[in-house]
Parts: structure tokens; sequence; C-alpha cells
């Protein structure tokens, strides 16, 4: 059950980017094609799951073990500065065209602030190993849920009329907010 | 105790960027990608329009498709027999048929004076858009006349004229068929140099509806199919298809169409003669058809 809860709530009532705010680089810069925002939203999700798993056995077993929990910071993003290159070499051999596709925005994972929050967010919380690992897979489904919904308006925003002024990235900061506006209709979804 | 922590954290930190660096080593060495330097040459030799007439993403893929032996190097459109020669010397390949140079055709005659407007439309002007909600002509096939095509064109080859049709710049076309891609009714055509009949209209209305809401449309009449003695003109699905497989000059079809939809094309750049010898050949040579049913007349 508070797996379940974990989940729901990763996903939809605490979206990391429409309520937390985390990882809006690529929410912006990916979001113009919705089959890239999918490949994007699946990279994302894959270091989210393996950063989850990973991050909380650092935590428990060195950072908590050896009582350096200031070392938090640090060895979180060395973990998934590593963790992204990996990924990184390892679509590059299996999809060159992913590869080209995702260009600077896979990179960009290693400083997405989203994946170092999961893994802040995990060890603040004290959640179970398994619970960290799905708070990681629901955290990259609704990362991909946010950015393909994004993907898709901005797809049918290219036949729209937009004003002048407003066109490019301010439309896309628009939709943005009303989008995590909408989003926080889920907000009593779960009750605290 | 204070020392203690210190070396904790260096021992710690040390030891997971150690462990982590030599997982990033073996990976790399195990994924690692061999790019062949002939790719590079070859993005170098491709004109970079990026067009997507070889039906690849982009100039780059379609290199990398082409070092790896999966395409011929005659692929390419806008760069035409020239860029094939020299991507030939590069990979080292034998010498294969030249490419058959295309040119996009506007597959529509209902301009602003042949079609029936039969709607009013005040919404975003562009192609895309009005297609949606039927453009305004009367006829669903019809080219909608707000120019996406022109728009998307690179070589400045494609241009309203004035009936509210598109017209090619058959000198400046390079046959690179963005504006095919970009026309939701899919009325422009890629089509080889040596093809000298077209049939201007894709309507697949059946003949009375056809006539109702165009003057230039195909009606169906069958008159092309019993003139052309090569077979290679068809009527199907209330259009008049031909087949440049098995006849790419069928001008005996064209005489007598009576709303002038099938007819010769302008001549691509370096055909003029040999547009003119096959309608003088024609002409020479009147199909059976055709010459009995003028005598009659």
């Amino acid at each position: 059950m508070e797996v379940i809860l974990i989940f729901v709530s990763a996903v939809l009532v605490n979206n990391f980017v429409l309520a937390y705010f985390l990882g809006i680089c690529p929410f912006l810069g990916v979001s113009e094609k919705i089959e890239s925002a999918v490949s994007m939203g699946f990279a994302v999700t894959f270091v989210l799951t393996l950063s989850s798993a990973i991050t909380w056995l650092i935590n428990h077993y060195i950072l908590i073990a050896f009582n350096v929990p200031f070392l938090e910071y640090v060895s979180f993003i060395i973990v998934i500065a590593a963790l992204v290159q990996f990924v990184e070499m390892f679509i590059r051999k299996t999809s060159k065209t992913l590869y080209d596709a995702l260009g600077i925005y896979l990179p960009l994972i290693t400083t997405n602030c989203a994946i170092l929050g999961l893994a802040l967010f995990g060890a603040l919380r004290e959640y179970s190993f398994i619970q960290n690992i799905v708070f990681g897979i629901g955290a990259g489904i609704g990362f991909t849920l946010a950015l393909v919904i994004m993907a898709g308006i901005r797809e049918d925003l290219e036949l729209a009329d937009v004003p002048e002024p407003l066109k490019g990235a301010a439309i896309t900061l628009i939709i943005a907010g009303l989008l995590a506006l909408a989003f926080m209709g889920f907000a009593g979804l779960i009750s605290a | 105790m204070g020392f203690s922590i210190v070396l904790i954290s260096l021992v710690s930190m040390g030891g997971m960027g150690l462990v982590l660096a030599l997982m990033l080593a073996v990976a790399d060495k195990k994924l690692a990608v061999k790019e062949d330097p002939r790719v590079e040459k070859a993005i170098e030799l491709l004109p970079g329009v990026n067009c997507g007439a070889c039906g690849f993403a982009g100039c780059a893929a379609y290199a990398a498709a082409l070092v790896e032996g999966k395409v011929s190097p005659n692929g390419c459109k806008p760069g035409g027999a020239e860029v094939a020669k020299k991507l030939v010397t590069l990979l080292g390949l034998e010498e294969t048929e030249a490419v058959t140079p295309k040119v996009a055709r506007v597959l529509c005659s209902g301009g602003i004076k042949e079609a029936v407007f039969d709607k009013v439309y005040t919404g975003i002007r562009t192609c895309a858009a009005a297609h949606l909600v039927g453009g305004e002509k009367a006829c669903l096939y019809s080219c909608i006349g707000f120019g996406d095509c022109c728009e998307v064109c690179r070589f400045d080859a494609i241009h309203m004229g004035e009936n509210g049709l598109p017209v090619v710049d058959v000198g400046k076309c390079t046959g690179c068929g963005e504006c095919s891609r970009v026309c939701p009714r899919n009325i422009i055509e890629l089509t080889d140099y040596d093809e000298v009949v077209h049939v201007y209209c894709r309507s697949r209305d059946k003949g009375a509806v056809t006539k109702k809401n165009c003057s230039a449309g195909c009606i169906a009449c069958k008159l092309c199919e019993k003139d052309d003695d090569s077979g290679s003109v068809t009527v199907t699905e209330n259009l008049s298809v031909i087949d440049h497989g098995i006849n790419k000059a069928p001008v005996g079809a064209t005489v007598r169409c009576p709303t002038k939809v099938i007819r010769v094309s302008d001549p691509a750049p370096g055909y003029e003669e040999y547009f003119k010898e096959k309608v003088r050949e024609a002409e020479e040579k009147p199909s059976a058809a055709a010459a009995s049913k003028r005598k009659k007349e």
C-alpha cells in the first residue's frame, strides 16, 4: 500500500516537473516532438531508477555506516555523473539515431536537478530500498508524462495563431505554468 | 576523532571515485563505437540541406549508411550526378548508374478561375491548418493555395502563381521533395526528368461530382485510356493514372482530354528537345483510336 502511494504521489501529485519544478531544462528543451520527448523520458526514467537504487546503497552502506552524511551531495553527484556517462555510451552503441535525437540533453541529465533531487528526497524521507526504487520509477514516469503532454501541446501549437510577442519561449513558459496549475488538481488525491 | 572523519571521507570518496572510474574505463572499451573517418568526408561532400529525399533523416544519416554500404551513392537528389561521382571515388565503389534527376510537379489544375469555392475560411493561413477543416474549395483533393510548399522550399523554386496554384521553376527545382512532403493533400509529386506527360488532377470523386466542383478536373471519361495504345494510361477510382514505367510519353492520351488535365509538362532543363521530339513523334504517328475518332469528327 505504502509503495503504491509513493508511486502515485511521484507520478501525479508530487510530479517532479510540474509540482517541484525540477528538471525544467529538458522539459522545455526536448518537448518539441513527441517522439524525442518519449525517448528523453525513458532515458531519464532509466537513470532515475538506477540512481535511486545506487544512491540508496551508498547512503546506507557508506554515508550512514561511516557516519559521514555531510558527503551526501558530493557522492550523489559523482554517482549520477558516472551513471549518465555510462548510459550515454550505451545509447551511442545501441541506437545512433536516439543518440543524435537526444543530443546535448543526454549529457545534461548529469546536472539534471530531478535526479539529484530524487536522491536527496529518498535520503530525507528515509525510504526503504524497494520504496526508493519505486519512488525513482514513479518520478521517471511522471517526468515522461509531463514531457509527452508538453510535446503534444507544442506540436498542436505549431498550427495555432500565437500572438507575435508570445511566440517561442514565452508561450512555452505560459503552457508550462498552466500545466503545473492543472497538475495542482491532483493535490487532493492523497491526503497527507 | 576529527582526524578520523577526514580520513574516512577521503577513503570512502576516493574509493567510490576509483570504482566508478574503473567501471567507466571498462565500459568505454566494451561499448566503443568505431567511427569510419570516411563518414565525415562523405558528410562534407553532401550538400548538407538535410532534405531527406534520400530517405534518411539527414545528410549525416545518409553518409553513415553509405559508408556501411547499405545504400547506393546515387540517392542524393539535390547533389545529383556530380555528388554521386565524388562519393563513388571516396568510397572506392564501382561506377553506378547516374541518378535520374527529379522535378516536383503540382498535380492540380483547379486554380481560382477553375475551382468552385463553396466555403469561407478565416483561420490561420497555412495549408496544414486549412486542410483540417477542408479548405475553401469544394474539391477536397485540390490545392489549398496558402503556399506551405513555397515556404518550405530552400531553393526558391516554387512560387504561388496568379491563378492561386503553386508554380514550380523547373530550372531551380532540385527534386528534394520537401514541398511534396509538406503538402497536406499530396498534390505535389516528384517526377523523373524524362516523364513527358502527367495528369494534373488528383480528384478521386466521381466524374459528375468533379465536374460540379471544378472546371479543370479529371472526370474519368476514359478517353485518354482509349487514345493511348501503349496501355500506360488507366482510369482507376475515377482518376486517370499514367504508369510511367510502361510509357513515359503517352502524348496521344492528351489530345482529346475534355478538361485538359492530362497534358504535356513543362520540359525539365536540358530536356526541351527531347520533349519536342516526343510530341512530334506522337503527331506523326497518332494512335489508331485517336485517328479513327478524328476522322469521324
